[in-house]
């Protein structure tokens, strides 16, 4: 029985201070994580845990720069579990890790207000006329690329090899449902006047260890973040930021149902690409949704065809193997996707960014007779992403009710303050709430407090699943200092 | 909530199938003007100078 997918999104923000065109991102970066205003404690980020040079495969890079001093500036653990940070010349919001994909999907909404809250914040200390704006996208339209990561637990028994060859296929062609959306083509890809994702022109290689340049589809970045011996961390950096919520519940849900069969050696091992790295672009520019992708075995099959194979098959795995309610929710929504995309691609704007994007586009083209290279189709393309629901075009959508949503504005403001309460991000969450004078250090799989002794103690948090509510929720409420929890964890 | 959700679809797909002939005229101009008010609504709150807006807007260091 495969482990439990625990999940975690990455958001890395488009920054621009409008009127102010020379300013300096990693400057400005930090003045908006420095203005968060809710609970939280700046922290010093632990990195002799991390290890972004490792590679799955089984070996490290020579002289990769394990430490980044320029992010060690500005970091800040939220309490609700999240790393709210500076990564080079972006905030980044990393979310806590959550139970199911529904959390997931909720958190990285969560993910989108705590960002808004510290603009409106940073704002203030602006002069008159300049404003400070983020925008949840992926593309500057400029051949500049940043990113947005899902991390989903594995165990480390499955061989990697096998993780790869099942997932390069699965992660090409589920792009006609994670994309967001984007005018033009970049990095050097054939002349495009829309495609569907942001990130497709920029990937490169079909596995790597990097991330930011020669991109690959299956990132090999070994960090568990938790026991090496038993789990791994897969990183996956092939996907756009997306803002509409049922798009990430479905992306997030049927890629951690997907990584979950290939761990119970459920899958056939049918759809080998012959050209992963060029079929990833193609299909992100085929609108259309029927161009054929070549098969190493032979013949070949298109995004959509490849995508209902696995909804057949998915769907028989969690019916045999699966009994909580989430997986069929995520089907059910897959599937209708599936459908509608197959019939009329537009008819997915209320629930997919790039064919809400796409429609807008279409429309604005239609009413004022423009050109596909009309800088006011571009700027439609860029401000679609812009996190504020004043001048966002998403959230334009969402106000005049063509956007299904999953969760209430209640709910995502709960998420920006409290922990998910089923994994170790609750103990996070909660000892940030608790212990913010106590807290010294952090990182996924510690803590470290000071508690006026010699030595500062560190608490390790090696099993993602181990610290919710039902194993420390009475713990924490009966302590009243950090040194009274490190007293009884020491029990 | 996804149980609620799975209905409105189903419902309003067994709609669309019996009731199309009839509808859609109605229904696409309804749609025509609420795109145009949707549209004039983008309007006020879009870049003012859009050829300067995405001159500017360049982002550099990402992953």
């Amino acid at each position: 029985m495969a482990i439990r997918k625990v999940i975690g999104t990455e958001t890395e923000f488009g920054i621009s201070i409008r009127r102010q065109p020379d300013f300096n991102p990693a400057l400005a970066s930090a003045l908006v994580v420095n203005s968060f205003p809710g609970r939280r404690i700046r922290v010093q980020w632990s990195y002799e845990e991390e290890s972004p040079g490792r590679d799955a495969r089984g070996f490290g890079v020579p002289g990769y720069d394990y430490s980044d001093p320029d992010s060690a500036l500005v970091n800040a653990v939220l309490s609700n579990g999240a790393r709210f940070y500076v990564d080079h010349a972006h905030p980044e919001y990393s979310g806590p890790e959550c139970f199911d994909p529904l959390e997931a999907a909720l958190h990285d909404k969560a993910g989108e207000l705590a960002a808004l809250a510290a603009v409106e914040r940073g704002q203030q200390t602006l002069p008159d006329g300049q404003s400070l704006k983020l925008y949840k996208n992926n593309s500057d339209g400029k051949g500049n690329s940043y990113g947005s990561h899902e991390n989903y637990l594995l165990d480390r028994a499955t061989p990697f090899g096998q993780i790869v060859r099942h997932l390069t296929p699965f992660l090409v062609t589920r792009q006609i449902y994670t994309g967001s959306g984007k005018l033009g083509s970049e990095n050097g890809r054939p002349h495009a006047d829309y495609q569907i994702t942001q990130r497709a022109d920029f990937f490169e290689e079909q596995v790597g260890l990097e991330t930011t340049l020669k991109r690959p589809i299956v990132n090999t970045r070994d960090e568990p973040h938790g026991e090496p011996g038993k789990y791994r961390r897969l990183h996956v950096i092939i996907g756009d930021a997306t803002q509409n919520e049922v798009q990430n519940f479905v992306k997030l849900g049927v890629t951690a149902l997907f990584l979950a069969a290939v761990e119970d050696g459920a899958l056939p091992d049918a759809f080998e690409l012959s050209d992963p790295v060029n079929s990833c672009w193609q299909v992100s520019h085929d609108l259309e949704l029927n161009r054929p992708l070549e098969l190493a075995v032979g013949g070949s099959a298109t995004a959509l065809e490849i995508q209902h194979h696995y909804l057949e098959w998915l769907t028989k795995y969690a019916e045999s193997e699966l009994d909580e309610p989430v997986w069929d929710d995520v089907l059910s929504e897959w599937e209708a996707i599936l459908a509608d995309l197959e019939r009329d691609p537009s008819s997915c704007a209320d629930r997919l960014d790039w064919a809400a994007k796409r429609n807008l586009v279409d429309a604005y083209r239609q009413r004022d007779g423009l050109d596909w290279a009309d800088p006011k189709l571009a700027a439609i393309g860029i401000q679609f992403h812009d996190i504020d629901p004043a001048t966002g075009l998403y959230h334009r959508l969402v106000s005049s009710g063509r956007v299904r949503r999953l969760f209430t504005d209640e709910q995502v403001a709960a998420a920006m303050v409290d922990p998910p309460e089923r994994t170790r991000a609750y103990f996070r969450g909660r000892c940030v709430s608790q212990f913010e004078e106590a807290v010294v250090a952090a990182n996924w799989d510690s803590l470290v407090f000071d508690i006026g002794e010699p030595h500062l103690k560190r608490i390790p948090m090696m099993e993602p699943l181990k610290g919710g509510r039902d194993l420390v929720g009475d713990l924490l409420d009966s302590v009243e200092t950090a040194a009274e929890l490190i007293q009884a964890l020491g029990d | 909530m996804a149980e609620d959700q799975g209905q409105a679809r189903k419902r309003s797909s067994e709609q669309t199938s019996e009731d199309a002939e009839v509808e859609t005229t109605e229904v696409s101009e309804a749609d025509l003007s609420e795109v145009d008010d949707l549209l004039d609504e983008i309007d006020a709150v879009l870049e003012e100078n859009a050829e300067e807006f995405v001159k500017n807007y360049v982002q550099k260091g990402g992953q």
